[in-house]
């Protein structure tokens, strides 16, 4: 007998189905627990898969589409933008040390999401969510490509965008965003989506893109405007599954309840941790000031995370840990960081300098109960020194936080003049670190941080000079020899703005496509 | 369980005292001086007399601070992993106790940063 053919064409909802999860199947050959061997160490208790609820209802054909489109747009646009010299139309050469910034520290993460997400899609024995994580995966390598094709643009004129593959795994400052989604990526599938799927997509995303995404805007560059928004178009895919994860975990079983607490706690703090570094960038390293870092932090976090955390507690979460003590460093983590780089310029591949005094007067009045107080005595002394021919580049390597790896830069909860210090023995060694939520960190997983790459001890272990070089030889320059293994180019990647070869040529450029001479 | 893995996960800590050379690290922040961003980390050889540190090594490492310069170092208050701790400055690292990885703090009082900023 011949097989009925339907000639229909399937609805949208047939079609999901078949599409998503009809590729789903029970395992005989192998059992499930060992195709899907990282599904239950992590403690979380999933009772059945197929309550998951998908709320985009998207399959791969019609993703593939819409994409498609967007990518289309984006480079035409980004085609235009250096044909036209649009590197030019920005507001001064200060702001493309922002967009350094953004390659080297950011768009490396993008590629990391992407291959967490995949990994993670691997690893749920539930289709729904695997499906899921495969597009945002697909979506986080597009992130990359994007970035990466659109500041290349850069790269032909200006400094420090060579090697951002190669310093991400050397550079000093870099280990920061490095090693926090090195930290996500070894963590099993679930704490994964609760660390980059909740926490950072869905808790501090905004923080991260509106403001680099305006600020590009505000400072005339459309290539990282128009990769900005192309990304934020796939955001709210990002977020509704960041939330989805969590709610379906704390759905299927009360016992994932203090496991997803804890990571909460934890993924919160190590993203606030990263998020310094644009904290930074917004209150210094664009010409023209989106808003400051403070008010960015009480508009994205404190009231939208606030209406979030409401919402949660109906499932027993409450607030992240240490909020009071974040409440009050928002008046000093973007000065701490910028005072950072200004000392360790020598080792860095963007610039820094002493903001303008109509800059200065600008932070005066964002942080009045912070900047003239603390961090003006500090920027113009450095800044009379400078004018001596004595600007200061500090030469000594700092001590680091074992967890968050950044410098010991941040202030004791309630004193701005005293460094925070926290420390722990453990098996015979000491560790420090620059809080309670560092520290706490650690402390949940010793074996784990106790690895850490650190860029410091990796220096003075010798791991960080290129092959053959002698450090017991005379006249040894560790410094230069640091630079050198780094792909650093020292006098042209580092140092101050002022007097950089990015200042002058564009000057020369900017006055080549506006003057006559 | 000191971390969540498939199976047992235990390896060496990536920076025991073997890794350094001979060196021991000491870590080293003057407190209220924050021009400097953080405390400093600095490999030394624990056989090292704690005065040569002082008067061979801290110049270079915050003698560009103008209180520097001014530092009594009889007056100073030393702490140890945040504790009261007694320098001697004619003893070893050794001898005074200090291990891999102790971070020490000193405290310089009446010199308060640039402009009494704690800068
Ligand atoms: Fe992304
Ligand atoms: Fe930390």
């Amino acid at each position: 007998m011949d097989m009925k053919v339907s000639k229909k064409k399937l609805g949208l909802k047939e079609k999901y189905q078949h599409m998503t999860r009809g590729l789903g199947w029970e395992t005989t050959y192998q059992s499930m627990d060992e195709v899907f061997p990282y599904a239950k160490y992590e403690g979380i208790k999933i009772h059945d898969w197929e309550k998951w609820e998908d709320p985009f209802r998207l399959t791969m054909d019609a993703y593939w589409k819409y994409q498609a489109e967007k990518e289309r747009k984006l480079y035409a646009i980004i085609d235009a933008y250096a044909q036209n010299n649009g590197h030019l139309s920005v507001t001064d050469a200060r702001y493309i040390n922002a967009v350094k910034l953004f390659l080297n520290g950011i768009s490396p993460l993008e590629y990391m999401a992407h291959r967490g997400f995949a990994h993670a899609g691997r690893q749920f024995p539930g289709v729904g969510p695997r499906v899921a994580c495969l597009m945002q995966s697909l979506d986080e390598i597009r992130h990359a490509q994007t970035q990466i094709h659109s500041l290349s643009n850069y790269n032909k004129y200006y400094n420090g965008f060579h090697e951002y593959r190669h310093m991400l795994e050397r550079v000093w400052y870099l280990s920061v965003p490095r090693s926090f989604f090195d930290d996500a990526y070894t963590a099993g599938p679930f704490e994964f989506m609760v660390a980059i799927g909740f926490s950072f997509e869905y808790v501090l995303t905004n923080l991260l893109f509106v403001p680099f995404v305006s600020g590009a805007a505000y400072n005339g560059d459309m290539g990282t405007m128009t990769f900005g928004f192309s990304a934020q178009s796939d955001e709210a895919r990002h977020m509704t599954l960041g939330l989805e994860v969590i709610k379906f975990i704390l759905e299927q079983d009360p016992d994932n309840l203090p496991i997803v607490q804890q990571w909460i706690d934890k993924w919160t703090w190590r993203g606030y941790r990263v998020l310094t570094l644009v904290g930074m960038m917004m209150d210094y390293m664009l010409p023209k000031r989106i808003m400051s870092w403070k008010e960015a932090w009480e508009v994205y976090f404190e009231e939208n995370g606030g209406a979030l955390f409401k919402d949660l507690a109906r499932y027993g979460i409450r607030p992240p840990k240490w909020l009071d003590q974040i409440e009050q460093d928002k008046d000093h983590i973007s000065h701490q960081a910028w005072g950072t780089f200004y000392n360790y310029a020598a080792a860095c591949n963007f610039h820094t300098w002493i903001p303008t005094d109509d800059e200065l007067d600008w932070l005066s009045q964002k942080y009045p109960n912070s900047f003239d107080k603390y961090y003006r005595p500090r920027l113009e002394f450095w800044r009379e020194e400078a004018k001596k021919g004595n600007r200061f580049y500090n030469k000594t390597l700092p001590m680091l936080c074992q967890t968050c790896q950044i410098p010991m830069i941040f202030t004791e909860p309630g004193d701005p003049t005293q460094i925070c210090y926290r420390e722990v023995d453990y098996k015979d060694n000491k560790y420090h670190f620059c809080s309670d939520g560092c520290k706490e960190i650690f402390e949940h997983e010793p074996e784990k941080y106790i690895q850490a790459w650190l860029p410091v001890h990796q220096i003075y272990q010798g791991n960080c000079f290129n092959e053959g070089v002698d450090p017991t030889a005379e006249g040894f320059d560790p410094l230069a020899a640091v630079l050198d293994y780094y792909h650093l180019n020292f006098g042209r990647d580092n140092l101050d703005f002022e007097g950089s070869e990015d200042q002058r040529n564009f000057e020369a450029w900017r006055g080549m496509a506006t003057k006559n001479t | 369980m000191g971390v969540a893995a498939i199976k047992e996960y235990a390896f060496e800590p990536a920076d025991r005292l073997e890794n350094f050379h001979g060196n021991q690290l000491l870590y080293i922040g003057w407190d209220q001086h924050l021009l400097f961003c953080a405390p400093f980390c600095l490999p030394l050889p624990p056989a090292m007399r704690f005065g040569d540190i002082i008067d061979k090594v801290l110049p270079g490492v915050f003698g560009y601070h103008p209180d520097f310069a001014k530092i009594d170092w009889s007056k100073v208050v030393w702490l140890k992993s945040g504790q009261p701790w007694q320098a001697d400055f004619n003893k070893s690292l050794a001898e005074l106790g200090l291990k891999h990885k102790d971070v020490l703090r000193f405290r310089t009082p009446g010199l308060d940063g640039i402009k009494g900023s704690a800068s």
